[in-house]
Parts: structure tokens; C-alpha cells; sequence
């Protein structure tokens, strides 16, 4: 792949770019689960290996986080939108090249940012972890090529409208740029005080609810249609979709902060706003589930679908779980527990990373022109991440309702430890399914596009049969 | 774009996304900016500095470019007893906090007072200073406000480290507290709702005011820490506590902080991990009567400062 960065674009084959980042987001997940699951022993059995600066659990959690956002979900963002957003548009990647060294900038860049970071370099703020020199460098060098590249794809299509999907391409792309000079606006001029911490989540909330969540939802708009062959369900739907994420999603970020003494205006507003993002939700849940209309046997049968569908239900509970735990009347008893730790986790290891995982899964084996190597391991695959995720997100729920529980009847804090170290080492275990899930997951890419079965041209991949 | 309908919509997008900030950044900016600061955001910033993380200051996050809070009985200039002061010094070059750099953190009147009794108009960075906490009370409202005792008072730098009953480098501290990812399983904000019996005081608006990073901490694994000094303030229980936290409290899950010791103790001895590991398992299975000593800390060790934060949380 790097003989390509200095080649002329003519010479570069056409999904190089979404090639090269599919696998090395591919890498970095299983670097990151790796991660997450060796924080999660380090929770249930705190004395395993001590003595180390650089192996203590609040130098590798962050790193963990990090990885996971960037290394994959953005990552996976970027390979997908380099495949789908020219295909959408009938025509080419407006300039494989960037797209190329895009992908080289991010690889550096994960690996400055994320070393930094492990060495302790950090500015101290949730979510914004990174120090601003980073965080320009993410803007500068990884995020407005990716947004150049998808934009001026779009703007030389050769379709006469724009597709739902690359609405929110386009959209989020945007506004990743704009959360990630605002948000870190407090490093970049020393803000202090209530206004960096309000600062802090205002970022947190949109990276999440302005790029994760949509992005997730417009890979999901492009694969169902596409694998199952119907037309989506409704455009008018589709855009209530993206119109009520820009209002609604946008504004409930003080809902993360309700306990902390912001200004009461505020945080009324952000839980009432927060409850609103049910709309966008709703809308698109029942979007994507109505466009599988008389295609539902294609959930158990086709891979990619058994992961997109998946992901799609897993947004129910997550949204329900979004609207309403902010308000006050729940958010006393929830907040700061591993309720809430659940619920991260369904939003990027449920939802958002079965959408990706779907959209690597057929994207690689479009743009290798390969079928998949193995149906059974990408099963198994899929079960190691459903049932990993399934053990984590229940166990860190319980334990988060025990800890709810011992917040409102002053139980001394030594006992809710004592009574969530079970749901501690289940979570461990959740997580290490996930990573080996991964790895087996990286080994079948691998293959398919060392021995995958030849696609020929003018054939998509789902609609050739397995042989293995 | 080619359609009419593209170039409304990316019109309407700008105009709505532009509004929500507008909702969501400006005018909370605003409110928030208002706030008059109370004693606890003035005392923050004079023990933390400009900083707790990344800054040109301090690039290595190691607890540089901080002031030193110090404990007076007597005056460092005349020598005359007076009851315990709390003063903080900022040796010269120490990056002062917003505070005092900016004439909008602090809220109106505190700034006015601050000027006009405290003489803060008079800082040099270059300097440095010994700065003091007081409060004024007109009219029943008490106002808070910084004392800038090397102009009011003449104390310098030397005389008052040197007469310096206590030296607390709580704000290196913080330092290692925001480093170390301490505030990933211990907040610093008890909840409003129910967190009063148990962790204390939740703070208010004002208790914010020039403080970076706030690092309240949202995963609560552990307990509340903004009063902890309150409740324990032995620097014997909180030695041990770091050193090997399952040596007072057998159920914990808090990391080791022994690396923080550096490689000597204070008599100079080497730290020896591996052996100390095999004694406490010795006594964890009881084949060994007493845990093993805890090894002293040196005065410079990054431990000592991260200590002298949490005693200093009161």
C-alpha cells in the first residue's frame, strides 16, 4: 500500500484507500478490545501486574477508549464512506491518493496520540484526552482530508440527488471538524473553571451524537437496501432522521453534568432536548426495520445483514436507555455507576460496531473482488462479539443498579465493591470474547483476500454463494 | 449542487447548527462566566496554579510550575505569633492561574476587591509573590478576596518558605491526581441528590472559577474524594494506603502506587518491590506475623506531592 503514495493517481487501483483503512482499522481494534479487556482484569484482580507505571489501570484506560473511537469506529467510518460514498455516487474516489495518505497521517497520528497519551501526556478532560497539539494534528492531518475527500466525491457524483447515507457522510464529517475546534477550545485558550467542564462534555456528547451514532445509521441505510435488494422504506422518514439529530442531537450535552452545579436553565433544557432525540431514533429504527419488509429470512442467512440488523435492534434499548436516564428523575440513581458504563458500551460495542462490522465484512470482500474465506468463522465471529457483549453489558447493568442502590441507602463504599467484584470478572470475560472474537475476525480477512473465492465482475458479493 | 432543494438545505444546516451553539455554547458561556467566585474557587486556584495538566509550564506532566502552600504561626517578616495562615507561594516564574492573569475570571466585585485591598494590580509573574485568601464584609455580604501579601505586607518569597510552620505541595499534587487517573474511579463532586451523609458538601457555581482541568470524574468506582481530608487526614494511613491498598483495606481494587517512591526511600535504602511483595504474600497467608514496613517517602518524590493533595482536600 505505501508504493501508492507516491504514485500518480492513475496508477492507484480505485478502493486502495478504503482497502488500506478497513484493515488497519481491522488492527487497531483488536488492539483496542486487547486494551479493554486487560483493564477489565485489572478491575477484577488488581494485583496482577503491579509495579508499573506504564501498565497501571489509569494510564491504560484512556488508551483504551482512544483506540477503540479512533483506531476503529472513525477508522471503520472512513474505510466504509471511501467504498460507499462512490458507489452511491457512480464514480470514483475524487482522489485515491489523499485518501491513500490520509490513512498513513492516521496510522502516525493514532500512534503519536495514543503514546502520548499511555506516557501520560494528557489535558485531563474526559473524552478530549488528548493534548491540543494532537488534537490539531487530528484535525489537520486526519479528519479535514477525510472530509475533503467525502465532499468532493459527492460534489462529482454522477447520480442526480444525494443518498440518505451520504447525507450523513457528508454531515458528520463537517461536524467533526467544527466539535473538534470547539470542543477543545479550552486547551487552545486556557478556559477554566465551570466553562471548561461544561466544555468537556459538550465535546463528549456531540463526538458521540454527531458522528458515531449517524455515521453508524448511515452505513446501516446503504447495506440493508443494498443486501436486501428493497428500496428504503421511506426518504421522507429518512430525513426527519437527519434533521431531528442536527436540532435535537446536538443540544442535551449539560445532561452529562446534571449532578454538578451548572446553572439550572441549562441542564432543564439539555434533559428536555435529551428526551427528544427519541425522534430521531425512533424514526430510524423503524426506517431500516420496515425496509426488511418480506426479506427477514435474509437476518439469519446473509452475514452482513445478521450484523447490521443486529446492531439496528441493539439502538432500541440504547436510545430508550438515552432519553430517559438523563432525566432527573433517573439520572440520580444511575449516574456515575457502570450503568452508565453499560450503556457506553451498547452505543460502541453494540449498535455502532456491529454497523461497521457489517460494512468491513462487505466492503473488504467488494473491494478485493473476493469472497468471503469462511462463513463458519464469521458465525463465530459474530456469536464471540453478540455473546462478549451480551456478558458485559448485563453484568456492568447489575452492577450498576447494586451501585444506584448502595448511592441512595449510604452503604460504606468498601461493600459495593465487595458486592460488584462477580459482575467485575464476568466483565472481563465479555471483554476477552470480544478480543478473540477480533482476532479470528482478522485472520478470515486475511485469508479471504489471500484464498477468498474470485467475484466476477458486474457481481456483488451477497449474491454469490458460499463454496467452503 | 445541482438542486435548488440542496443549496436550502445546506443553508438550513448552518442556520440550525449555528443556532444550537449559540444555545449551548454562548449562552451558558455567558451565565456561567457571571459567577462571583467563592473562598474555595480563590484558595483552588492559588494551591493548583494555572494548570493541572499539559502546559508549556509543566509539558511533561510532573507536577513543575506549581505554587507551594504553606502553614504560618507567626509573621515571616516581624516574627510576631499569629493564628494559623494559610499563604501560598509562588516562587518566581511560576505560572500564576487565570485569576490573576485575566480580569474576568474572578467575578466583578471579587476582582475589584482584590485590586483595591489585596493590591493583586501589583503581580509579576517574573517575581513571584506570597499571595493570601481573605474576606471583607460590607453591608452582611461577605466577599471574598486575594491578598497579595509581598505588596501589602512585604512578606518575600524567602522569609515566608523559611518561616513556614508546613510545606504542602498540593498543587504538584494535582498534578499526579489528573497523571495518574486517579479521577477515573474517584470523583470529585458529591451529588446533589444524596451524597451528603456519606461524602459531604456538594459544591456550588462559584467554587470553579479559574480552576483547569476541573476533573470531576464521572465513573464513580471508588469514593467521593473533594473532602477526603475531612474525613482522614493521617499521612501514615494514606502512605500505606498507595503504597499497597490492600494492606488497610483487604477488599480494595485500587492500583499500587508504590512506583511513585522512586528508587530510595528517605534513609537512602533502596526500595526493594520484589521482596517486599514476598513478605506481604507471606503474611496474606499467614506465615508471616507482621506485613512488611511500608518504606518513607523522599520529600522530592512525586508520592509526597500526590499525599499532600488528597490531606489537603478538606
Amino acid at each position: 500500500m505505501l508504493k501508492y503514495l507516491f504514485a500518480k493517481e492513475k496508477d492507484i487501483p480505485g478502493g486502495s484507500a478504503a482497502l488500506f483503512f478497513g484493515f488497519s482499522c481491522l488492527m487497531w481494534f483488536i488492539v483496542g478490545t486487547g486494551l479493554g479487556s486487560f483493564n477489565a482484569a485489572k478491575l477484577a484482580f488488581p494485583d496482577w501486574f503491579t509495579h508499573s507505571y506504564l501498565l497501571q489501570f489509569g494510564h491504560m484506560r484512556q488508551v483504551h477508549v482512544h483506540t477503540v473511537i479512533f483506531g476503529w469506529i472513525v477508522g471503520a467510518f472512513a474505510a466504509s464512506a471511501m467504498y460507499i460514498v462512490p458507489a452511491l455516487g457512480n464514480t470514483k474516489l475524487w482522489s485515491e491518493k489523499l485518501g491513500v495518505w490520509n490513512c498513513m497521517l492516521w496510522n502516525i497520528g493514532l500512534m503519536l496520540a495514543l503514546s502520548t497519551l499511555w506516557g501520560g501526556l494528557t489535558s485531563g478532560r474526559e473524552y478530549s484526552d488528548f493534548i491540543w497539539p494532537i488534537d490539531l494534528y487530528i484535525v489537520i492531518f486526519m479528519v479535514t482530508p477525510l472530509f475533503t475527500n467525502i465532499f468532493m466525491t459527492i460534489l462529482h457524483r454522477r447520480t442526480q440527488g444525494i443518498y440518505t447515507t451520504n447525507w450523513f457522510f457528508a454531515g458528520s464529517f463537517f461536524m467533526l471538524i467544527v466539535i473538534l475546534l470547539i470542543g477543545n477550545a479550552p486547551e487552545f485558550f486556557h478556559l477554566t473553571g465551570l466553562n471548561e467542564a461544561y466544555m468537556t462534555w459538550w465535546f463528549a456528547h456531540n463526538v458521540l451524537g454527531l458522528l458515531i451514532t449517524p455515521v453508524a445509521a448511515a452505513i446501516t441505510y446503504y447495506i440493508v437496501p443494498k443486501v436486501t435488494g428493497n428500496p428504503l422504506y421511506s426518504h421522507r422518514v429518512g430525513h426527519l432522521h437527519f434533521w431531528s439529530i442536527v436540532v435535537f442531537y446536538s443540544t442535551p450535552a449539560a445532561h452529562h453534568l446534571m449532578s454538578s452545579p451548572l446553572p439550572e436553565w441549562l441542564k432543564s433544557f439539555a434533559s428536555v432536548e435529551g428526551v427528544l432525540i427519541l425522534v430521531p431514533a425512533i424514526a430510524y429504527v423503524c426506517n431500516i426495520l420496515l425496509t426488511m419488509q418480506g426479506r427477514w429470512s435474509m437476518f439469519v442467512e446473509n452475514v452482513e445483514l445478521k450484523y447490521t440488523i443486529t446492531g439496528v435492534l441493539l439502538a432500541i434499548p440504547l436510545n430508550m436507555q438515552g432519553g430517559f436516564q438523563q432525566t432527573r428523575a433517573i439520572n440520580w440513581y444511575v449516574h456515575g455507576t457502570g450503568w452508565i458504563v453499560a450503556h457506553a458500551h451498547l452505543a460502541l460495542l453494540g449498535f455502532s460496531t456491529f454497523a461497521e462490522a457489517a460494512a468491513i465484512y462487505y466492503g473488504l470482500q467488494t473491494l478485493l473482488r473476493r469472497k468471503l474465506y469462511s462463513l463458519s468463522l464469521a458465525n463465530f465471529h459474530f456469536w464471540m462479539l453478540l455473546i462478549g457483549f451480551s456478558l458485559y453489558w448485563v453484568s456492568m447493568t447489575i452492577a450498576g443498579l447494586i451501585q444506584g442502590a448502595a448511592k441512595i441507602y449510604e452503604v460504606p463504599y468498601l461493600d459495593v465493591v465487595i458486592a460488584e467484584h462477580p459482575y467485575m470478572i464476568v466483565r472481563w470475560l465479555g471483554g476477552t470474547l470480544v478480543f478473540l472474537g477480533n482476532i479470528v475476525w482478522l485472520w478470515n480477512m486475511y485469508m479471504t483476500a489471500k484464498h477468498g473465492n474470485k467475484i466476477e465482475k458486474g457481481v456483488l458479493p451477497h449474491q454469490v454463494a458460499y463454496v467452503r | 449542487m445541482g438542486f435548488r432543494e440542496y443549496r436550502i438545505g445546506s443553508i438550513l444546516f448552518g442556520v440550525a447548527l449555528s443556532s444550537s451553539m449559540m444555545i449551548t455554547i454562548y449562552f451558558p458561556g455567558l451565565d456561567i462566566s457571571s459567577v462571583s467566585s467563592t473562598s474555595i474557587a480563590l484558595e483552588k486556584q492559588l494551591t493548583y496554579g494555572k494548570n493541572s495538566s499539559f502546559d508549556y509550564g509543566d509539558p511533561f506532566v510532573q507536577g513543575k510550575d506549581k505554587p507551594i502552600k504553606v502553614l504560618l504561626k507567626k509573621d515571616p517578616i516581624t516574627g510576631a505569633t499569629m493564628d494559623d495562615t494559610n499563604a501560598y507561594v509562588f516562587k518566581p516564574g511560576t505560572s500564576l492561574p487565570s485569576g490573576l492573569v485575566h480580569e474576568h475570571i474572578m467575578g466583578a466585585k471579587v476582582q475589584a476587591l482584590s485590586v483595591s485591598l489585596g493590591k493583586t494590580n501589583q503581580v509579576d509573574e517574573s517575581k513571584g509573590g506570597v499571595f493570601l485568601v481573605q474576606s471583607s464584609v460590607k453591608d452582611g455580604v461577605e466577599t471574598p478576596y486575594i491578598e497579595f501579601a509581598t505588596a501589602t505586607r512585604g512578606w518575600t518569597v524567602e522569609a515566608t518558605l523559611a518561616a513556614a510552620d508546613q510545606q504542602m505541595l498540593a498543587g504538584s499534587g494535582k498534578t499526579m491526581f489528573v497523571r495518574e487517573g486517579c479521577w477515573w474511579c474517584h470523583t470529585l463532586l458529591p451529588e446533589e441528590t444524596h451524597d451528603w451523609q456519606s461524602f459531604g458538601r456538594p459544591p456550588v457555581v462559584g467554587d470553579f472559577n479559574g480552576e483547569s482541568p476541573t476533573t470531576f470524574g464521572s465513573d464513580r468506582k471508588a469514593p467521593d474524594l473533594l473532602h477526603v481530608g475531612s474525613r482522614n487526614s493521617s499521612k501514615e494511613w494514606m502512605m500505606m494506603h498507595f503504597f499497597n491498598p490492600r494492606l488497610v483495606q483487604p477488599h480494595s481494587i485500587m492500583p499500587r502506587y508504590d512506583y511513585l517512591w522512586g528508587e530510595t526511600d528517605k534513609q537512602g535504602n533502596k526500595i526493594d518491590l520484589a521482596k517486599w511483595d514476598e513478605e506481604f504474600n507471606a503474611y496474606r497467608e499467614g506465615t508471616r506475623v507482621y506485613p512488611p514496613e511500608v518504606p518513607e517517602y523522599r520529600d522530592d518524590t512525586e508520592i509526597r506531592m500526590l499525599i499532600d493533595f488528597v490531606l489537603n482536600l478538606k
